[in-house]
C-alpha cells in the first residue's frame, strides 16, 4: 500500500492523526491560554506538561459514565456519537495534500455543509433528552444559532466556488495556483471566519454552553467519556474549521518548495487554530440576542453583498 | 436618512471589527511577557520572620519547657483548637501534662502568641503543614516542643517572675525586692 488518496494507510493515518492532534488540542488550548494571560498553564507531566493529554485521557475514561434516570436513553448516547461521527466524516473530503486524502468528491464543499448542518442534532439531541432546564435552554441556543450561522457560512463559500468553478476541494485549491483566494475574497473570509468559529460554538460565540449562565449548556448532563466526545469533537471542529479555511482561502498544501506540502498545510492550519484559541483568550462572549441579530443584520447582507459583486467582477471578465 | 444609515454601518463595523482587532493585539503582546506565576515546590518563597504560621511551644535557655499551662492562650483562642491540662512538679513549676493543638481549626491568628505570658508558645514561618488524614492535624506536646527558645533567646519566666519554687524564694528573683513584712511597723 502506498500514500495514495483513499489508500487503507492513508486513510488510518490521516483518522489517528486528526483524532490524536484533537486529543493534544487540550494541552495545547491550555498552554496557548494561560501564556495569553500571563501563567504558565499544565508543564508538570511530561517535558512541558505534554503528558498532560494522556493524564486527562486516562481520568475521562476511568470517570463513571452516568446516565440520568430521566433522560431519554437512546437519544442520550446517540448525541454524542453523532457530533464526532460528522465532524470525522467531513475530514474525508479535505485534501491534505496532493497525496493525501480519503475520497476525492466532486460535491466537498456542499458534503462539509451538510455535515455541519448534522452537526446540529448532535446538540439538539443532547440538550433535548437530558431533561435539564440549562441542558435544554443550551440546546434551542445551539439550533437557532446554528442554524442561523449556517445560512451565511454556505454563502460566503459560493464566492470561492464560483472564482475555482468547482465543488471540489482539491480543485479549489489547484486553482489558488496563482493567488490565495484570501485576496479576492477577504470579504468572504472574514465572514467563515466568523461563522466557523459560531458553527464549532468556541468561545466567543459558545453560547450553547456559556458556563456563567447555564453551567454547561447542553452537555450538562454528560459525563465519563460521553462528556469526553463532546469535548473531542469540538476539538475536531476546531481543527476542522482551521483546515477548511487553509484549504478554501489559503491555498491548501501550496507553498515554497523547502518544505513538503503536507508540512505547508499543517503549519497553516496550526496558525488559525492558535489563532481561535486567541480569539477565545482575548473577546468577551457576546449576548445572544446581539449574536443573532449581528449575524442575520449584518453578516448576512454582507455576505450576499460579497456574493453579488463577486458574480459581477467574473461576469464582466 | 441614508447617511444616518451609513454612519450607523461604519460606526457598527468600527464598534464590532476594530475594536475585536485591538483587543486580540493586545493580548497577543501578552506571549512576550514573563508569566507571573511562581513554581511554588521549585521554587521557594521568601517567608518573612514574623509570619503567622505552624505553631510551636519554646524552651527557656536552660532547655525547660516555657509553657507554664496558665490557659490563657486556650481562652484567647477564637476557634478553641487549644487544649491544655495543668500539671504540678516536685519544685513548684507548673507545666503542661498534655499540650493539644487542633491545626485543622487553628487559623493562625496569633492571639495565642500575644496571650502567653511567658513567651513559650509561638507562631513561625513554616506552613506546609499538609496531611492526608485529618487526625494527623492534630499535634501533641512532643510535636509541638522545640529544643530552641523561638524568637526570644534570653528570656526565662522562673527566674524573673515572682512565683516560688524550691531553690528560689520569695523575693529573690530577678529585679525583685525582697517581700515586705506586713506585721512590722518599722518603714
Amino acid at each position: 500500500m502506498a500514500l495514495e488518496v483513499g489508500s487503507g494507510l492513508t486513510i488510518g493515518l490521516i483518522l489517528g492523526t486528526v483524532i490524536v492532534f484533537a486529543a493534544m488540542l487540550i494541552w495545547v488550548e491550555r498552554r496557548l491560554l494561560s501564556f495569553w494571560q500571563e501563567r504558565l498553564g499544565p508543564n508538570r507531566v511530561g517535558p512541558f506538561g505534554l503528558l498532560q493529554v494522556v493524564a486527562d485521557m486516562i481520568k475521562i475514561f476511568t470517570k463513571e459514565d452516568w446516565v440520568p434516570p430521566f433522560a431519554d436513553r437512546v437519544s442520550f448516547v446517540i448525541a454524542p456519537a453523532i457530533i464526532m461521527t460528522v465532524i470525522l466524516l467531513s475530514f474525508a473530503v479535505i485534501p491534505f495534500a496532493p497525496n493525501i486524502g480519503v475520497i476525492e468528491s466532486n460535491i466537498g464543499v456542499l458534503f462539509i455543509l451538510a455535515m455541519a448542518s448534522l452537526g446540529a442534532y448532535s446538540v439538539m439531541l443532547g440538550g433535548l433528552s437530558s431533561d435539564n432546564k440549562y441542558a435544554l435552554l443550551g440546546s434551542l441556543r445551539a439550533a437557532a444559532q446554528m442554524v442561523s450561522y449556517e445560512v451565511f457560512m454556505g454563502i460566503s463559500l459560493l464566492g470561492v466556488v464560483a472564482l475555482s468553478g468547482s465543488f471540489n476541494l482539491r480543485t479549489i485549491v489547484e486553482a489558488q495556483e496563482g493567488m490565495w483566494f484570501v485576496v479576492p475574497q477577504f470579504v468572504g473570509f472574514v465572514i467563515f471566519l466568523i461563522a466557523g468559529v459560531a458553527e464549532s460554538h468556541r468561545l466567543p460565540f459558545d453560547i450553547p454552553e456559556a458556563e456563567q449562565e447555564i453551567c454547561a449548556g447542553y452537555h450538562t448532563e454528560y459525563s465519563g467519556m460521553k462528556f469526553g466526545m463532546f469535548f473531542v469533537g469540538e476539538y475536531l471542529g476546531l481543527v476542522l474549521v482551521s483546515s477548511l479555511i487553509t484549504v478554501l482561502f489559503f491555498g491548501g498544501w501550496m507553498g515554497p518548495g523547502f518544505l513538503p506540502p503536507i508540512v505547508w498545510f499543517a503549519l497553516k492550519s496550526g496558525f488559525f487554530i492558535a489563532f481561535f484559541i486567541l480569539l477565545r483568550a482575548a473577546i468577551p462572549r457576546p449576548r445572544y440576542d446581539q449574536l443573532m441579530s449581528y449575524g442575520w443584520l449584518f453578516l448576512l447582507p454582507l455576505s450576499l453583498i460579497n456574493l453579488l459583486v463577486t458574480g459581477a467582477v467574473i461576469l464582466s471578465n | 436618512m441614508r447617511k444616518a444609515w451609513i454612519e450607523k454601518m461604519f460606526s457598527l463595523i468600527k464598534d464590532t471589527l476594530l475594536s475585536q482587532v485591538v483587543t486580540l493585539w493586545g493580548v497577543f503582546k501578552k506571549l512576550f511577557v514573563k508569566a507571573d506565576t511562581v513554581e511554588y515546590p521549585d521554587q521557594q518563597p521568601y517567608m518573612f520572620p514574623r509570619w503567622r504560621g505552624r505553631i510551636i511551644l519554646s524552651r527557656d535557655p536552660d532547655g525547660e519547657e516555657r509553657c507554664v499551662a496558665c490557659n490563657l492562650c486556650a481562652v484567647a483562642c477564637p476557634v478553641d483548637c487549644i487544649a491544655l491540662q495543668k500539671g504540678e512538679m516536685e519544685d513548684g513549676r507548673w507545666y503542661p501534662e498534655f499540650f493539644r493543638i487542633n491545626f485543622s481549626r487553628c487559623i493562625m491568628c496569633g492571639f495565642c502568641e500575644e496571650a502567653c505570658p511567658t513567651n513559650a508558645i509561638q507562631l513561625t514561618p513554616d506552613f506546609e503543614m499538609a496531611e492526608y488524614v485529618r487526625q494527623d492535624m492534630v499535634w501533641e506536646k512532643e510535636d509541638l516542643l522545640i529544643s530552641g527558645c523561638g524568637k526570644y533567646h534570653d528570656y526565662n519566666f522562673y527566674r524573673v517572675a515572682g512565683k516560688q519554687i524550691s531553690g528560689k524564694d520569695k523575693g529573690e528573683a530577678l529585679n525583685e525586692a525582697k517581700p515586705v513584712n506586713v506585721r512590722s511597723l518599722m518603714p
